[in-house]
């Protein structure tokens, strides 16, 4: 079993669970959800994906039933995207992983090498079934009038976001802030106004879900750094409550998916696990997709949902800053532009 | 004092003569000394040494001088700072508020009694997530109690005072359970002594109650104060995790896990396992000094 690759991280989460609590719980779970069924899924996602894989699940489910005649069960795992693939590193049973961004894959294929550094490449759109963005949401009536990126950092509006450093679409936000700063006065003014724009951060949650809390149900701040798909889904759980605000600019979100091969190969579930990748990209899967305000690939599909989905210039991770591993190692590694923004001048 | 009357008798002159490893052999009911310490310290191993061991051996893989630049990073101290201060005033306010509640349960008896002493025990039983939120719920500015001390200019939630506030709430029961049995045994005709003795009500309380729930006390006030020096689950939810004002250092160690440094959660894990057993250490002889003077 895999537990015996895991022993040395694993006993380190215990010690450290002694003294903080981590979480270690997905290792003992994950160790046995395959032993005997080699009809179940695990898909580990992130955050605010939680409503479309229940119904993507439930359609792949009858999809496969018409096919094969078989019975299918597929579990899911949320949480902040980087803990959750640091869980798949520590030997959660993933069989698919749909993350927030491509380098917390990378950091499963790169130190626990469980699947091939190219695996980008194995899927169309580089692996990403849908697209998203980060835009604003505002409290009804908008009573900060906030239109666009400079109004954020105004005195006494108050920003909600997470933690870049443990959320995805925080860090998706955070760089987006950035590429506004950057076309604005370049590198110098982008530090400068991402500094400016933290200072008014209260609260910091470590996932997107949590701020989403922070901001709508606790009431905390003026304007929440949202998921496109949390905040439609914010409106149509708190109604008019919120209002959705487009900036002028925001960046390209593209959570990919991957098959976990080393997973899939001991479980016994590759065909099921890529026929539940290649089933994201088919029509059905599309207008879930479309229907829970991400936007979808498919043209048809993008066609039908068009006028929910704003049409915003949007840079890309790649074009502005070179791709994740850059990024990541100029902003958000300890020690890096983030970690300056809360140490005192 | 009643634990006198449990005291071993002091080894003679002649007891000391035997054999060393007889000595250590003290007729027991347990069948076999052999088995019952080899039993206790293979527990101890798996369970308690192991895994400490992991934690001591992890970060020397960043070396002493990565050790040092993750403990002395400015974000790294100030929330160990944070930690072990606030654990150490939510403890050393359970403690009076500990010796009252204990004290009510035990000497009085009145309708609910039962169900208020279960009620102690709530901090224990409820998962700690499930604590935070309901705090959080609580406290948050738009929450009932949030709001009120909002009236009066206090932030509760998202500030140290919050985090405070869940430490309090998982360290109460520790001290409430460590004096409750002590004051069970506490004889009332101790008391009635001093008080025939002329012992006014203050000096009873000063002279006789407490020299004999001293220990249990520092005993309670430490277990309260290890537990919040560790705990997570209730604070992260009402702390706002803003990095060098309410950042706890277990959030911190998650955080670095979840950067993929391992060797540098280790490290803080590492410092808080040095700093809280030397605590307990300089605790620990404290109890023994209070516990040796009340027997002379």
């Amino acid at each position: 079993m895999s537990n015996t690759t895991i022993t040395r991280r694993g006993l380190v989460a215990t010690g450290a669970a002694l003294t903080g609590g981590a979480a270690a719980g997905p290792l003992l779970l994950g160790g046995v959800a395959h032993a005997s069924d080699p009809l179940t899924l695990l898909n580990v996602s992130y955050d605010p994906t939680r409503e479309l894989y229940k119904d993507i699940n439930a359609a792949y489910a009858a999809y496969w039933k018409g096919k094969t005649g078989q019975t299918i069960t597929i579990n899911q795992s949320h949480g902040g995207s980087g803990k959750q693939a640091r869980s798949v590193i520590d030997g959660l049973q993933a069989d698919v992983v749909t993350l927030a961004l491509a380098a917390d894959i990378d950091e499963i294929a790169q130190r626990a090498k469980l699947l091939p550094a190219n695996w980008q490449a194995r899927l169309p759109n580089n692996s990403t079934p849908y697209t998203s963005t980060i835009i604003f949401l505002v409290r009804k009536g908008n009573p900060w009038k906030i239109r666009d990126w400079p109004d954020l950092v105004k005195p006494g509006v108050g920003v909600i976001t997470a933690n870049p450093k443990t959320s995805g679409g925080a860090r998706w936000a955070y760089l987006a802030a950035w590429a506004y700063g950057l076309k604005n006065g370049g590198p110098a003014a982008a530090q400068a106004y991402v500094t400016k724009l933290f200072k008014n951060v209260p609260v910091l949650d470590t996932g997107a879900r949590g701020s989403t809390t922070t901001f709508a149900q606790r009431r905390i701040g003026d304007v929440l750094l949202s998921w496109e798909n949390e905040a439609h889904l914010t409106i149509d759980e708190f109604g008019p409550n919120f209002e959705i605000i487009y900036p002028s600019s925001s960046i390209l979100a593209e959570p990919p998916v991957a098959l976990i091969d080393k997973n899939v190969d001991r479980h016994k579930t590759r065909t099921l696990a890529e026929g539940y990748l290649n089933f994201l990209y088919s029509p059905a899967a599309q207008d879930i997709i479309g229907k829970h305000h991400f936007r979808p690939r498919n043209a048809q599909a993008a066609a039908k949902y068009a006028q929910a989905f704003k049409k915003i210039p949007l840079v890309t991770i790649d074009d502005t800053f070179g791709g994740w591993k850059k990024a990541q190692a100029i902003h958000f590694a300890d020690g890096g532009v983030f970690d300056k923004i809360y140490q005192p001048a | 004092m009643t634990d006198l009357v449990a005291l071993p008798p002091r080894p003679t002159a002649g007891e000391a003569r035997r054999p060393r490893l007889a000595r250590w052999r003290e007729p027991s009911v347990l069948p076999g000394f052999g088995l019952a310490i080899g039993v206790t310290l293979a527990y101890l191993g798996a369970i308690v040494i192991l895994p400490l061991t992991a934690l001591a051996v992890r970060p020397w893989e960043i070396g002493l001088s990565g050790i040092w630049h993750t403990l002395t990073d400015p974000r790294v101290s100030a929330a160990l700072k944070l930690s072990f201060s606030l654990s150490a005033y939510a403890a050393l306010l359970n403690a009076p508020l500990g010796v009252l509640m204990a004290w009510v349960l035990v000497r009085y008896q009145f309708p609910g009694r039962r169900l208020l002493d279960a009620l102690v025990d709530l901090p224990f039983a409820l998962p700690t997530a499930v604590a935070g939120i309901a705090l959080t719920a609580l406290y948050a500015p738009n929450g009932p109690l949030g709001a009120l001390a909002a009236k009066v200019g206090l932030k509760t939630a998202y500030s140290p005072l919050g985090i405070f506030i869940a430490l309090v709430f998982i360290g109460l029961p520790f001290v409430v359970r460590a004096l409750q049995p002590v004051l069970e045994d506490l004889d009332r005709e101790v008391e009635e002594a001093a008080q025939t003795l002329g012992a006014s009500a203050w000096q009873r309380v000063v002279h006789v109650i407490l020299p004999a729930i001293a220990p249990a006390l520092i005993s309670g006030v430490t277990l309260a104060f290890a537990r919040a020096v560790g705990e997570y689950g209730s604070v992260v939810f009402i702390a706002g995790n803003m990095p060098m004002k309410t950042e706890i250092a277990p959030l911190l160690i998650v955080i670095k896990l979840e950067q993929y440094d391992y060797a540098g959660a280790a490290a803080i894990g590492m410092a808080m396992v040095a700093i809280s057993f030397g605590s307990l250490i300089a605790i620990n002889s404290v109890q023994l000094f209070l516990a040796g003077r009340g027997r002379r």
